[in-house]
Formats: C-alpha cells, sequence, structure tokens
C-alpha cells in the first residue's frame, strides 16, 4: 500500500541572501505561515518543478513536510525547526527579526 | 555542431580529419578520441599521431586535466583538445595542463559567450606552477 | 611569518576579480547553480542551513596581529560581530550575503589573506603543528614547507575538479599535534643520516570510514616533496572512485588497492613527474625559511611571574593548564581557551579579536596562532608578561584555565548551521563544559579530550577524542553516540563504539558516569583517562554507560 501524502511546502534558499524562503502560491517569502500548503501530491509535484525553474532567484529547492496546525503549517522535523527559527546558540536568523 | 575555443575567442574547428576511438586506434593513428576514463599510460604516443581529443563528460569530473599534463611530460606535442562540458572558468586550467584547445557545444557557448572565454586567455599570468617548477 | 610578494598579492588580486566576475555570472544566468557551486567553493563559499558561510583560510593556523584585527573588521562590516575558529585552522564567517563576498575577499587580501580552497574538491589548506617554531620539542619548524605546498597547491590547474576533497598536514615535532595520521596526507618531518626529509603517510582520514593513515615511505628527501606530493594527487585524480562520494577519498583507494600497489603507481608517475620540477621550489624554500625566522627573544627577570604564579591562585591554575613548554629560556606558549563554560566552543568576538591582537603586539612578537583544537595560541610570550596579559584576557572572559581539560571540546557547528548536519553539536558542549564547571571537578579529572561531530563526516573528530560524541537522526529526534579511547597523537586510534546512543537529555549524565568510572578506577592522579581506558578496556566504561543491561543480566 503506497504510504498517503501528507502536507507539503517547496522551500528554498535565497540566491542573493541565502536566507529560507517558501514558496507561496505567487512568488516566496521568509514566513513560514505565509507559504503555500501542498496536499496535492500531483500538484506539489509541479510546483516544486516551477520552484526549481526560478534559479536567478533561488537555490537548493525541495519539498518539506508540515503538519497543518488549523490551517498555519508547522515543521516536522527539527531540522526545518531550525531552518524556520535560527540556531539555538544566538538568537540570529529568523527569530533575530521576529 | 561544436565551437572550437581558443585563446583569441571562438572560432571555426579546422580539423576535418575525424577521431578513431581509443579503442580501436592502430599503430599509424593521425587522431585519437580519449575517454575520461583512460589510463594516460596506455595512450601509445606514435610519430603519425596528431591529434588528441579528451573527453570531460562533466566539467566536475577533472581526470582530463591529469591525462593532458601526463601526455605531455611523456612527450607528446601533438594537438590536444578538451572535448565536452568544460567551462570558461576551466580554459585556464585547461591550458595550463597543455591543452592547446577546446570544443564545446552550442548551448554552452549562448549561455558563456566567447568574452567570459576571452576573459581567461591571461592563463599565462599568475600561475604558481610556474614559481615552484621553473 | 611569510610576507606576500608583488606575485602573491597580483595573484590574489585576479583571482578575486575573477571570482566577483563569478558571482555576477551566476546572477545573470550565464552560470547554473551547478557549475558556480564548485567555483564558489574553491573560493571558501557554502551555503549554510540560514545563509551563506565563508570559510577564510589561516594557512598553517598563523597570523599575526594585524591579520587578526583584520578578521574583526570583516566580523563587524559584513557580519554578525563574531568569527567561528574551525578543527582546519580556518576562521567561519556565518552570515555573509552573496553580493557582500567578493568585498570581504578584498579585504582580506589587504592583509595578505584568502579563502581560496578551503572547500571544494580541491587541495585544501594545508595544517600544521600550532606550536610551530616555538615548541621546546621541535626538530624542525614546519611552516616554511607548509608555505611552499601552499603555493605550489593554490590554483594548481591539474587539482581543481578532483573526486572529492584532499587534506595535507605538517608536523616537525615527534610529538604529534597535527592529526597527521587521519589526514589524506600527513607530512612528519625527519631527519635520515643528517639529511632532512619526510615520512609520508597516506590515506588517513575520520568521517564515515574513519582510517590510520599508512606510511608510503619512511624517507622522502626534502627536494623529492613537491613532486612526490604531486604524483600521489595525480594518481588518485586518476584512479580514485568518482561513483560515489562516500568512496572517493583517497583512504578508499588505499583500501581498494593496497597500498603496496599505490606506493608502486606513484613511484612509477613521480619517475616521469620529477622531470617537470628544475629545482627552484629549494630555492624558494630556503627563502622562505627566512620569513620564519625566530623572533629576538629578550632575557629578561621573570621575578613578575614567580611573584603573581605564588600570590594569585587564579593565575596559578591559569599558568598550570594554560601554558606550554617554549624551546627559549624564559618564554612560554600561551594558549588562550576559546572555551568558556557555557559558550559556543572556537566562536570569538569582534572585541575579544582585536583584544588577542593588541596583546601579540604587546607581548607575542606579532604572532598568533589557530589550534584545531579551536584555540588561539600567542606562542612567544615572555614569562615577565604573563600576568599583565592574563589580567587583560580576564578582561574579554578570555582567561579560561581550562585546555586540555574536559570542558575545552572540540566541536563542529553542528546542525545550528551546517546543512549536513544530523544533529546539533554545540548546546551538548555547551551542556557538558557547564556541568563540570558545576561539579568543580574538571582540574581533578585532568586531561580528557572530548571531541563532538554533529554527522558522520566527523569535522569535529569525535573518532579521535578520548571521549567521541557523534551526533544523529535517529526516527527524527537527535540521538548521540558514543566512542571511547580515541588518540589524535602520535600514537592515533579510532575509538570503540561503546553501544546505542543517547537522546540529548540523557547524554550529559552518561558522559558523567563514564567520567566518574574512570575516577574510581585510576590508579592514582596522574593516570589520566586515556591511560586508564588502554589499562582497563572498554568494559567497566560500558557498564557504567549502560547499567541497565548490567540490571537485565544479573
Amino acid at each position: 500500500m503506497s504510504k498517503s501524502f501528507t502536507p507539503k511546502v517547496v522551500t528554498a534558499n535565497d540566491l542573493l541572501k541565502g536566507d529560507v524562503i517558501y514558496q507561496t502560491a505567487t512568488g516566496w517569502t521568509r514566513d513560514l505561515a505565509d507559504a503555500e500548503i501542498l496536499t496535492d501530491e500531483a500538484h506539489a509535484d509541479l510546483r516544486l518543478i516551477e520552484g526549481s525553474q526560478q534559479i536567478a532567484d533561488v537555490v537548493g529547492v525541495y519539498l518539506m513536510d508540515v503538519a497543518l496546525d488549523g490551517t498555519a503549517p508547522q515543521t516536522t522535523h527539527f531540522r526545518e525547526a531550525f531552518r524556520a527559527k535560527g540556531p539555538s546558540n544566538y538568537v540570529h536568523g529568523k527569530q533575530e527579526v521576529a | 555542431m561544436t565551437i572550437l575555443v581558443t585563446d583569441t575567442g571562438f572560432t571555426a574547428d579546422t580539423w576535418d580529419q575525424g577521431y578513431t576511438p581509443f579503442g580501436e586506434a592502430a599503430n599509424d593513428v593521425v587522431s585519437i578520441d580519449v575517454p575520461a576514463d583512460t589510463n594516460p599510460a596506455d595512450i601509445k604516443i606514435t610519430p603519425t599521431l596528431k591529434m588528441v581529443r579528451i573527453d570531460f563528460p562533466s566539467f566536475a569530473d577533472g581526470r582530463g586535466f591529469t591525462i593532458a599534463r601526463m601526455l605531455r611530460l611523456a612527450g607528446y606535442t601533438g594537438r590536444l583538445r578538451a572535448y565536452g562540458h568544460v567551462i570558461s572558468d576551466q580554459y585556464a586550467m585547461a591550458r595550463r595542463t597543455g591543452f592547446d584547445e577546446v570544443e564545446i557545444h552550442q548551448d554552452l557557448a549562448a549561455r558563456q559567450p566567447q568574452e567570459q572565454w576571452k576573459f581567461r586567455s591571461d592563463w599565462k599570468d599568475n600561475d604558481y606552477q610556474d614559481r615552484m617548477r621553473g | 611569518m611569510y610576507t606576500y610578494n608583488d606575485f602573491d598579492k597580483s595573484f590574489i588580486a585576479t583571482r578575486n576579480a575573477q571570482f566577483r566576475d563569478q558571482v555576477e555570472r551566476r546572477i545573470d544566468g550565464s552560470l547554473t547553480e551547478d557549475e558556480f557551486k564548485p567555483l564558489r567553493l574553491m573560493n571558501g563559499l557554502y551555503l549554510q542551513l540560514h545563509a551563506y558561510m565563508l570559510r577564510v583560510a589561516i594557512p598553517y593556523g598563523t597570523l599575526n596581529g594585524g591579520q587578526m584585527r583584520q578578521l574583526a573588521f570583516i566580523a563587524d562590516k559584513w557580519d554578525k560581530g563574531y568569527g567561528h575558529f574551525t578543527t582546519r585552522q580556518n576562521i567561519q564567517y556565518n552570515w555573509p550575503e552573496l553580493r557582500d563576498v567578493p568585498d570581504m575577499l578584498d579585504a582580506l587580501a589587504k592583509v595578505g589573506m584568502h579563502a581560496i580552497q578551503t572547500s571544494g574538491n580541491t587541495i585544501r589548506n594545508v595544517t600544521a603543528d600550532h606550536f610551530a617554531g616555538a615548541s621546546a620539542d621541535e626538530i624542525a619548524d614546519p611552516r616554511p614547507v607548509a608555505e611552499l605546498i601552499r603555493q605550489w597547491s593554490t590554483d594548481h590547474p591539474e587539482f581543481q575538479f578532483m573526486p572529492r576533497k584532499f587534506k595535507i598536514a605538517i608536523t616537525g615535532s615527534p610529538n604529534d599535534r597535527a592529526v597527521t595520521r587521519a589526514h589524506d596526507i600527513g607530512l612528519r618531518m625527519v631527519e635520515k643520516d643528517g639529511e632532512a626529509g619526510f615520512e609520508v603517510i597516506v590515506g588517513g582520514g575520520l568521517g564515515r570510514t574513519p582510517m590510520i593513515g599508512k606510511v608510503i615511505t619512511d624517507f622522502l628527501p626534502q627536494e623529492d616533496l613537491l613532486p612526490y606530493l604531486e604524483s600521489v594527487v595525480s594518481v588518485w585524480n586518476q584512479i580514485g572512485r568518482r561513483d560515489n562520494k562516500y568512496k572517493a577519498r583517497i583512504k578508499i583507494t588505499v583500501h581498494e588497492h593496497g597500498i603496496e600497489e599505490i606506493r608502486r603507481l606513484v613511484d612509477e608517475r613521480f619517475a616521469i613527474v620529477k622531470g617537470s620540477f628544475s629545482g627552484i621550489d629549494q630555492v624558494r624554500l630556503a627563502e622562505y625559511k627566512t620569513h620564519f625566522a625566530a623572533p629576538d627573544f629578550v632575557v629578561k627577570s621573570e621575578a613578575v611571574f614567580k611573584d603573581a604564579y605564588h600570590s594569585d591562585p587564579i593565575f596559578r591554575s591559569w599558568a598550570d593548564t594554560n601554558l606550554s613548554a617554549h624551546k627559549a629560556d624564559g618564554y612560554s606558549i600561551v594558549s588562550i581557551s576559546i572555551k568558556k563554560h557555557g559558550d559556543t566552543p572556537g566562536d570569538a568576538t569582534s572585541d575579544q579579536m582585536r583584544l588577542m591582537a593588541d596583546l601579540a603586539e604587546a607581548y607575542g612578537h606579532n604572532e598568533l596562532r589557530i589550534s584545531h583544537e579551536q584555540n588561539v595560541i600567542l606562542p612567544h610570550v615572555h614569562k615577565s608578561d604573563l600576568p599583565a596579559l592574563h589580567a587583560a584576557l580576564k578582561e574579554q572572559g578570555l582567561a579560561t584555565a581550562n585546555i586540555g581539560l574536559i570542558s575545552d571540546i572540540i566541536a563542529c557547528p553542528g546542525m545550528d548551521y551546517c546543512a549536513l548536519a544530523t544533529a546539533r553539536s554545540i548546546p551538548i558542549a555547551q551542556e557538558i563544559a557547564t556541568r563540570f564547571d558545576d561539579l568543580k571537578l574538571e582540574h581533578d579529572i585532568g586531561n580528557l579530550k572530548i571531541k563532538i561531530s554533529g554527522c558522520i563526516n566527523a569535522c569535529g573528530h569525535h573518532h579521535v577524542g578520548h571521549i567521541g560524541i557523534l551526533g544523529l537522526d535517529r526516527a527524527g529526534v537527535e540521538n548521540y553516540q558514543v566512542t571511547l579511547g580515541g588518540d589524535h597523537t602520535e600514537t592515533a586510534k579510532i575509538g570503540d563504539r561503546a553501544g546505542r546512543g543517547f537522546e540529548a537529555h540523557e547524554l550529559v549524565p552518561a558522559i558523567e558516569r563514564v567520567v566518574d568510572t574512570y575516577l574510581a578506577l585510576r590508579t592514582d592522579k596522574d593516570e589520566e583517562f586515556i591511560e586508564t581506558y588502554r589499562r582497563l578496556g572498554l568494559a567497566p566504561f560500558k557498564a557504567a554507560l549502560y547499567p541497565e543491561a548490567q540490571a537485565d543480566a544479573a
């Protein structure tokens, strides 16, 4: 039996700034809360391809798992939690401006 | 069609005698196509050999640079050509290891026009190997 | 110290202009990301979890006050006011933006520094004994040779797209402080019948398949060094595996072909390559030796030192722990701990860097070193200056007396920064250091090296730690494996894996049980942890790590 598809978000790093970004319906955002939630596998694959083609703006595009807390996406793996927040030894990265 | 790159930029390919695959080369072969996994010691340098074309299956595969260097150290003085996925940033490396020229495909030439290759036609300058070898 | 000549300056300026151009060509689409990546890596630029990271070479760990001050300037101008010293004698900046990097490289060039080949499938920054030129136990200063290798390997046209990275370390002392047996090539300076040469060790490395290097030649004459190195790297560039990056390092090539076959291939190639060197490199080497001439050591009274040592217990504790024997009378080698309890191992703020630069100029013949243990060394300080130096270090939180102790931990950046990491390293190091500081036990425990890596690639050298810790991702939870009895010195040994891993909250108590076992079992205070371990083996420590297994067996 194939595994059921879990919600996903397309994520990458910004080419110029290097920071973590997430795909929205119209572009990219630095805030996971604003990301486009992908619940259909075929649509997710399509959005991944579309994101990967934007080589002038982004680097290292991939699909990450999210859990849905109401409508807001939450990270499910600690690696993505660090990417969404910043390092644990200093208040740097996204948590710095939050 | 392919594009030939030399120190003067993009030029027409003047070599019209084709290439014999490395494994099929006889003793009187004039030109050979050498795959990247070739042991340079197995390339027989004969008086008739005038052209060696070494394949770069990917720009990230630098075996061709070692083959070229070893061929030159073994005394080969004919034409030596790098062929395939070589990017303009590698032009100086190719020339310094003994290649005379680079043969690239058109799509790469469109993405990296000749100014980007001529930018490294200064490959004789700023070479630490000169200082170390004399 | 080596100072750049016109050639070096012209080379760096041109190289930086090329990289500036490559950045713009990446942005305009002339270069794909796949093509740009190795180019940025060979210029020291990574893309990590949260941002780009620029890794700057401190060749063979040596720099002067002006260079250290420039590192501080760069940290303030383009980063967040700090830098991270690494196990390969580099400094890393964690937060640059892509378009700032060419400016950062130009700022480095102003003080004769660069980031070339600190990454990528190239010959990396050559590392050396951080006590070179100062230590009492040294045969010869390895740094002139290291500089020769730096120049030979820099932009070497044959070796920019190799199967994988290639690391060279060199030591001039029989007491190996450069981990030479865990490098792709390790060089030990030796003498035979009055002639200077090298023992060449090949195929060492940590990572997924840890291996202690094998001796490929026990005596290589000094003048054969560059052609021999070139032959080794050339053979490997040709036959090293490119189908699997985990099998690409030369340690696997040596393992698969056997050291005898590799030696035969290298000797065969050497016979051809040797003729392409005219011998001019030896003329340059002789010149570089003059760059590294010992400073003019002064002779003066040590009374101030002796007074402070007897009257000030804090100074005495620091002096007992952080000083090493110097070859010159009246001098000491000072290790400045970048491991204050609870801080990030190897991180120095720009203020701390500026202070160390000032102190090097005032008291240290304008020399600093970065050690692979992520500390900063002032190699030449007269004992009479130590009390003033110590007082100044205290002001900036740099006077921690813990060199070689349990809180002097090597830790890679781990998942707090690194895109390859599988777990965090830094918080583990912080917790261990804080815990043993609270217990006030570390001086009693004595010499004990803890080394932490946040993934199998082993940048934190966990395999050769007395206690090694490897962070893994076990079903989405950080999990830490413990190895015991590793050794990074001339008696190098890969540690023994103790058993199942620990979750983060279980780890510090587990380490404490290992240490308690040592304290209970050592013959006396002079028997160090590693000696007790060698005497008794893994069993008693394993029992302490896994008491539940004992209970089950009972």
